[in-house]
């Protein structure tokens, strides 16, 4: 199922500079009851998002009217925990399509990966450039550019990303690795013949 | 050339190297469960395409069941759905499926290798983070994402980058009242919840070595509280041994090959590692949690480090510490608390419920504490009535619950109430992990147990003395 194309996004960004966000936060368990992957952008940060009687938390970020955008940029260790692709699905389904951190959990960036969010990956220093610069000014548009792994900002600032090739062109394409996959089949049959277990 | 066991498993799965890209990992093995497969099955339906491989994948339903009056229709009916989606979705697959009341049904990591599904060299996966617990047997196992279970319903395959190679060594031998769950716990805490990030370990040294199969388990389970993908530890007698004659390993001339294979599996003496890390078994205590995170542990004797000592940024540190209601310096011994659950992937086998009854015999809960025991599956469940546990443990006023991840991670009525504190066996202690509100300490089942007969924080080897 190919999912967006992502070229350049050019997007004012959301902060949370809290370390170590893990997917119960992201999306908690409770929340993970569905059967088909839809509506779990209203639950994205529950608890931290909501009173016990639903309404609105005023102190936290996503509910604070200056900051929107389509990027979130988290604190370090960003998405560890689980494996709940439920995490990536709510955080897709919020509206963001990045999501920056100075350092993410392994199994969270895969999962963005693999339904079309783009992990970007700087260093703490251009990190804390990234926060100041939306404190500073919460409409600050960010750059984020994926034919050239670079993260721009406004002053012209910029880093660039890591990103291998192959899931480079599956985000610029909108391919997904089924897709890829399903295209060998004959190859896994005959090496599965071989194989020992 | 020199090959370390993980090099050894990962290098003879992988079918194809994509030219600056991930590797075509083959998958043997494949758990799944009703929480992070009904979308895959959507996903290979809307393709129209099949099961490739059906009887090399696994059901059970376990992380959204309940544990009381399992015979009893499901009362949510959203957990309902999802039980009913596995089963159905299992059925038309022609996927072996152990539900709710199946005699096989249990906690995924715990009935894989109880019945011999899990094997050494086999790579295994499951839609879980904890998978890595079947790295115990030397496989390489490790969660995956919804997505990646769907590439595996339809091609037995996934596309994984190689990860970087880590070798743990504990040397020594344990302190007395030092259970694995502690190791674990030890290694987390100094390596942090995302130290490993990035790399697959292995475990080794004579603490591995000496160590039960269910002990391994644990550790293995762990894995991933530390960032890494997964652990392993090379097979010997002892594996060999536990998994021989079970319903799923081979049996005859079968056995004979796969062994000729599982001998092999082991690290080569100068192979390298991208990082090496040796602890002492004489340095590590009784362990406990006081934070939001399984890296925000200490020796049940310390006291809270102060914000200034911690890796974390302040804010975070004292984010998590206020959300503990914990204050730095604080003394752990003493703390009261509300709930003690043992069970879970992680200590939710017979032995864990062994050390558990060992400290509780004779003794009395706590009036302050709701136990809430927890068997990782039927077969557990089994042995402790068969071993007599269950009779100890109701002569001292505990009741025994039916199998499943349960507030582990409380999808199911298995909540700990806003603001409660809990000593639990399980292996995240995050914001309302165990239920909105809710506060944990990860611990070992001799500390639950310690907890769960005086009511607050107890160092178990008081108890162990008398």
């Amino acid at each position: 199922m190919a999912y967006d194309k992502f070229e350049i996004l050019k997007s004012t960004a959301v902060p949370l500079p809290i370390e170590n966000v893990d997917t119960d936060q992201i999306i908690p368990a409770r929340f993970l009851k569905a059967t088909e992957r839809k509506g779990f952008g209203d639950n994205l940060f529950r608890d931290w998002r909501y009173n016990n009687d639903d309404s609105p938390k005023e102190d936290f970020v996503l509910n604070n009217p200056k900051y929107s955008g389509k990027i979130l940029v988290g604190g370090k260790n960003f998405g560890s925990g689980s494996s709940r692709e439920h995490a990536a699905w709510a955080v897709y389904d919020y509206g963001f399509r990045c999501v920056i951190s100075s350092f993410f959990a392994d199994i969270f960036k895969g999962n963005c990966l693999n339904i079309g969010v783009l992990p970007v990956q700087v260093s703490e220093e251009f990190a804390t450039k990234i926060f100041a610069a939306i404190e500073a000014d919460p409409s600050t548009e960010i750059e984020v550019n994926l034919p050239k792994q670079k993260v721009v900002l406004p002053s012209g600032e910029s880093e660039s990303f890591d990103i291998n090739g192959y899931k480079k062109g599956n985000m610029l394409n909108g391919f997904d690795d089924i897709d890829y996959l399903t295209s060998m089949k004959e190859e896994i049959k005959a090496f599965e013949a071989n194989s020992p277990l | 050339m020199s090959k370390t066991l993980f090099d050894k498993v990962w290098d003879s799965h992988v079918v194809k190297h994509v030219e600056d890209g991930p590797d075509v990992l083959l998958i043997d093995r494949h758990m799944v469960h009703e929480v992070t497969s009904p979308v895959a099955f959507l996903g290979i339906k809307n393709r129209g395409i099949g099961v490739m491989y059906p009887n090399k994948t696994f059901a059970t339903a376990d992380h959204n069941t309940p544990t009381i009056n399992q015979h009893l229709p499901v009362q949510d009916p959203l957990s309902a759905n999802q039980l009913e989606a596995l089963e159905r979705n299992a059925n038309e697959h022609g996927i072996s499926h152990w539900g709710l009341g199946h005699e096989k049904n249990g906690i995924v990591h715990v009935v894989g290798p109880e019945y011999g599904i899990t094997q050494p060299g086999a790579t295994i996966v499951c839609g879980d983070s904890h998978t890595s617990t079947h790295g115990a047997f030397g496989a390489i196992a490790f969660g995956i994402g919804t997505s990646e279970v769907e590439m595996v319903l339809a091609t037995q395959c996934i596309m994984q980058p190689k990860p970087k190679k880590m070798r743990i060594n504990v040397e020594g031998e344990l302190n007395f009242g030092v259970t694995p769950k502690d190791v674990a716990l030890y290694i987390i805490s100094k390596l942090t919840t995302s130290g490993a990030t990035g790399y697959f370990a292995e475990y080794a040294g004579q603490v591995f070595r000496d160590m039960s199969m269910e002990g391994r388990m644990t550790v293995c389970n762990l894995s991933i509280e530390m960032g890494a993908r997964g652990g392993m530890i090379a097979p010997d007698e002892k594996t060999f041994e536990y998994i021989k004659g079970r319903e799923h390993t081979p049996k005859g001339e079968a056995w004979d090959n796969a062994m000729a294979y599982w001998e092999t599996l082991y690290t080569d003496e100068d192979a390298k590692f991208d990082k090496e890390l040796t602890f002492q078994a004489s340095d590590i205590e009784p362990m406990i949690t006081y934070g939001t995170n399984p890296g925000m542990g200490l020796g049940i004797t310390k006291n809270i480090p102060f914000a200034a000592d911690s890796s974390d940024g302040e804010a975070t540190y004292k984010k998590s510490l206020g959300y503990m209601n914990f204050n730095e310096g604080d003394d752990m011994i003493g703390k009261p608390i509300d709930f003690v659950f043992i069970g879970s992937c992680t200590n939710g086998r017979i032995e864990d419920f062994r050390a558990f009854t060992n400290i509780v015999k004779g003794r009395k809960k706590a009036d302050n504490v709701t136990a809430w025991l927890v068997p990782g599956s039927h077969k557990v469940e089994a042995a402790i009535k068969e071993e007599g546990l269950l009779d100890i443990l109701t002569e001292s006023g505990f009741e025994l619950r039916e199998p499943g991840c349960s507030a582990c991670l409380a999808m199911n009525d298995d909540k700990v109430p806003a603001g409660k504190l809990a000593v639990s066996t399980s292996n995240r202690n995050f914001e309302g992990r165990q239920g909105p509100g809710s506060r944990t300490l990860l611990a070992s089942p001799l500390v639950a147990a310690a907890a769960a007969v005086t009511g607050k924080v107890t160092d178990p080897r008081e108890l162990m003395k008398s």
